[in-house]
């Protein structure tokens, strides 16, 4: 008999989802994940959101590794998780499954309804325990402050491939996203960019960073 | 030098699907390319432009689609080869040329490129183009994937100079929008002048001449079939007795359903990429191979009825199914479980439906939303504001008709300054319609942009048919929402620009319009003023509200302004801002009543300190 399950993964394929806020950099962080792995011998897929998204809405992107032809991801099947604001992380939860890993950025970026009265941004700290509920684990921490401790407040992005690069998930070593980086990146913003990524590499290795579903 | 003049043949690129049209073209050797920018076919005119600075391309951002694909019908009538861009609804504005260029023909190959957007990312509708192709009469090419968008923009100039006729290449923004690996082929030489030979009487559209060329287009369905029959675009993979036939991304999600349930040896997987006209002989050949066949295709059933047909043809009655109850929707993107999903209930396969965490149930309460909104210090929110409290302050209501740009987001309260809009241009026409039916007080708003669009020939009739309604014309000098490209009108250019400005207080006075304000919308005084005498006359009034978008000016000049604004002493319960600009830089002081600005989104633009006291500049000291 056929089984047909949405569990049924070929070796090798790898489905990473990235969330954020317009401005925060995600699609240039997908853009470099791409990159990489094309330079690495992979033949990824690089997905964007654009049009009226970019208007101080939300953005999200994928990155696609292994034999899979289709650019975007069904809810409930992203392996990762790249979440650039607490809440936008939160929302994109409905994409993960029980085995993900989401990296999740602790600072907030209020929106309008909530900074008008209209609606209320939930505690950080209940949105991390409920996402750990979930997935097998979260690695969240302030990559705002890191990137502002490293001289480029808009580093956010950098900060947050330092830490996915950190992790065992990436088929991708720290030296090939290094090259993507430094092939993409304008000389005045690279000292900043590399002092960030490696802010967020130490902040993933810290294990006061990481909570796991409680069994 | 521009990335896509770059790479050696052979060399794999990470191009996103309008990269890789392009590149494609360049391989081809195209020599013209026109476009109105429009996502999410934009990219394909902005990295064009890059090229036509450095380069033997010819590259226009034309002021409509019709124009552009005129332009390039030009330039390919001459034996140039040429590509015309546009999102799908642009070639609604093209359909007039597109419907007879076919029965004119072209010299040198012309590719028209369709950006159609399911799930309407960023457009007014998710119509499905490829039915123009059909009633064109043109041969169509659907890639599902940026190295096949690479190829069939080549391939497409050959095709399209062998058939003498324009060849249409039908993208979504799915494809448009996704990197992925490229392998470059070389790029052609640069090529010599083009000539226009004249042959009247096959060139001329007059009904002797049309009814010759009817013919011709309708005997060119021949060969274009026998291409569409040899296409390597058209690709059967897989054996089995269950058939799955799709097009364009579709075919994605379904290589990798087939992959995940382990299908390779029940089904047998037809994968058009030449869907018109539609390769008769082969698809024949493979309904009668199969039991059943699943039809797998976003937005209308197009290949669904094709097969149909092909299938009554050969009297074949097996089940073809696509659209309907328990398949697949005419509505929206598809995305991989939804067509895996399908796949298994339609060939009777156990399938474990996902259950994906939802965060609003798990967290008890719902996630605030996080609508786009017009960005602080934007001119637009200036002037709607000035518009509406011109309004209430006559004690009047008015109708907005609205149109194409950034400042639909008006539309969003606390503004809700956008009642009517269909397309481009429509604010105009409609809201004339509107006065005339109801004597109610329109204020039409259109971009400058969209006004050199298809403004001008409405705004004629308006001044002609003696209508009655107030026009602003939002003039930002540019066009903002897909990426600031440029228009006739603009004055503020980008170094080397090769265009010519038109004064739009010019043009507007030069059609007829007598009663003309121009205000700087960040002025309040001088706006609302404007905006109480236009609002007290009758007949046509034009109001130009001219201030440059923000982000365009901190694009071109690399400033930002310094200047913040700060609320002081405390401002109670009265929530005027919120209620009636909104702009995204204020927010309510937790647990307060008290509002606040914060400094980092601020854009200096000093506006809100002209309607509210309590709102003072930031001293540079403090």
């Amino acid at each position: 008999m056929i089984m047909a399950s949405s569990q049924v993964k070929s070796p090798g394929n790898l489905r990473l989802l990235l969330t954020g806020v317009g401005g925060q950099g995600t699609l240039l962080a997908s853009r470099l994940l791409g990159e990489a792995a094309l330079a690495a011998g992979y033949s990824p897929l690089v997905s964007e959101t654009h049009g009226m998204a970019q208007r101080g809405g939300i953005v999200i992107s994928t990155v696609v590794l292994g034999e899979l032809q289709s650019p975007i991801i069904s809810p409930g099947e992203a392996d990762i998780l790249l979440g650039f604001e607490a809440l936008e992380t939160f929302r994109a939860l409905t994409y993960c499954h029980a085995d993900s890993l989401v990296i999740a950025n602790t600072a907030t970026i209020i929106p309008y309804t909530v900074a008008v009265g209209k609606g209320r941004y939930p505690e950080v700290e209940s949105l991390l325990s409920l996402m750990a509920q979930h997935v097998r684990e979260v690695c969240a921490f302030d990559a705002a402050a890191l990137a502002r401790q490293a001289g480029s407040p808009l580093a956010v992005n950098m900060v947050i491939l330092g830490a996915l690069t950190a992790t065992e998930y990436l088929p991708l070593s720290q030296t090939e996203i290094l090259a993507a980086i430094r092939g993409h990146t304008k000389t005045e913003f690279l000292e900043a960019n590399l002092a960030a990524f490696q802010m967020g590499a130490a902040a993933a290795r810290d294990p006061d960073n990481w909570r796991r579903r409680s069994l | 030098m521009s990335e896509l003049l770059g790479g050696q043949a052979g060399e794999r690129r990470l191009l996103m699907g309008n990269e890789a049209i392009v590149r494609g073209a360049l391989e081809a050797g195209v020599r013209c390319v026109a476009t109105y920018p429009g996502t999410p076919a934009s990219e394909i005119g902005d990295r064009c432009y890059e090229i036509s600075r450095q380069g033997h391309l010819y590259f226009e951002y034309s002021t409509n689609e019709k124009v552009a694909l005129e332009v390039t019908a030009g330039a390919a009538a001459s034996g140039w080869r040429a590509l015309a861009a546009m999102k799908h609804v642009g070639l609604n504005v093209a359909a007039d040329t597109l419907m007879t260029l076919g029965y004119v023909g072209i010299k040198g190959g012309l590719v028209i490129v369709s950006a159609d957007d399911p799930s309407l990312f960023s457009s007014q509708n998710e119509q499905d183009n490829r039915s123009y192709a059909k009633m064109a009469g043109l041969p169509m090419l659907e890639p599902a994937s940026p190295q096949e968008a690479k190829d069939m923009a080549l391939a497409a100039f050959s095709l399209s100079e062998e058939l003498g006729l324009p060849v249409l290449l039908r993208t979504t923004t799915r494809l448009n929008h996704t990197r992925g690996a490229v392998t470059l082929g070389k790029l052609a030489a640069n090529g010599g002048a083009g000539h226009f030979v004249k042959d009247p009487f096959h060139q001329v559209m007059v009904p002797a001449v049309a009814r010759e060329a009817h013919a011709r287009l309708v005997r060119q369905q021949v060969p274009a079939l026998i291409r569409s029959e040899a296409s390597p675009f058209n690709v059967i993979t897989g054996s089995g007795p269950w058939g799955v036939v799709a097009s364009g991304v579709a075919a994605a999600y379904v290589a990798d359903a087939l992959l995940e349930l382990k299908l390779s040896h029940q089904v047998t997987f037809l994968k058009l990429g030449f869907t018109h006209p539609l390769p008769a002989g082969l698809i024949g050949d493979f309904l009668s191979r199969v039991e059943r066949v699943l039809v797998v295709e976003e937005l209308e059933p197009y290949l669904e009825e094709g097969l149909k047909n092909i299938a009554h043809s050969r009297q074949l009655t097996l089940e073809i199914r696509g659209k309907g109850e328990g398949l697949f929707s005419r509505l929206y993107e598809f995305h991989p479980a939804l067509v895996r999903q399908v796949l298994a209930r339609f060939f009777d396969l156990p399938y474990e439906k996902p259950t994906p965490p939802l965060p609003q149930q798990i967290l008890g309460q719902p996630l605030p939303d996080r609508p786009p909104n017009l960005c602080p210090g934007c001119p637009h929110r200036a002037m709607y504001y000035a518009v509406k409290i011109a309004l209430q302050e006559l004690g009047q209501e008015g109708i907005f008709p609205t149109d194409i740009g950034c400042y639909t987001l008006g539309l969003l309260p606390p503004l809700s300054m956008a009642d009517f809009l269909i397309c481009m241009g429509s604010s105009i026409s409609t809201g004339a319609g509107i006065a005339k039916a109801t004597g109610q007080q329109v204020v039409a708003f259109i971009g400058d942009s969209t006004f050199f669009h298809a403004g001008l020939p409405a705004l004629a009739n308006a001044v002609h048919n003696r209508h009655d309604l107030l026009l602003v014309i939002l003039d930002n000098g540019t066009t903002a929402m897909t990426g600031h490209q440029p228009h006739p009108g603009i004055t503020l250019t980008p170094p080397g620009y090769p265009g010519k400005p038109i004064e739009l207080e010019k043009l507007v006075r030069a059609l007829g319009v007598e009663n003309l304000w121009v205000v700087n919308p960040l002025k309040y005084k001088e706006s609302l003023a404007a905006c109480k005498e236009a609002l007290g006359k009758a007949g046509l009034r034009v109001l130009i509200s001219r201030s440059p978008c923000p982000l365009y000016l901190q694009r071109l000049t690399g400033k930002k302004s310094k200047a913040r604004f700060q609320v002081v002493g405390a401002c109670g319960d009265c929530r005027h801002c919120l209620d009636y600009f909104g702009c995204p830089a204020m927010y309510l002081k937790h647990g307060a009543s008290q509002m606040a600005i914060d400094p980092i989104l601020c854009a200096g633009c000093a506006f809100c300190g002209q309607f509210c006291q309590a709102i003072r500049p930031v001293k540079e000291s403090s």
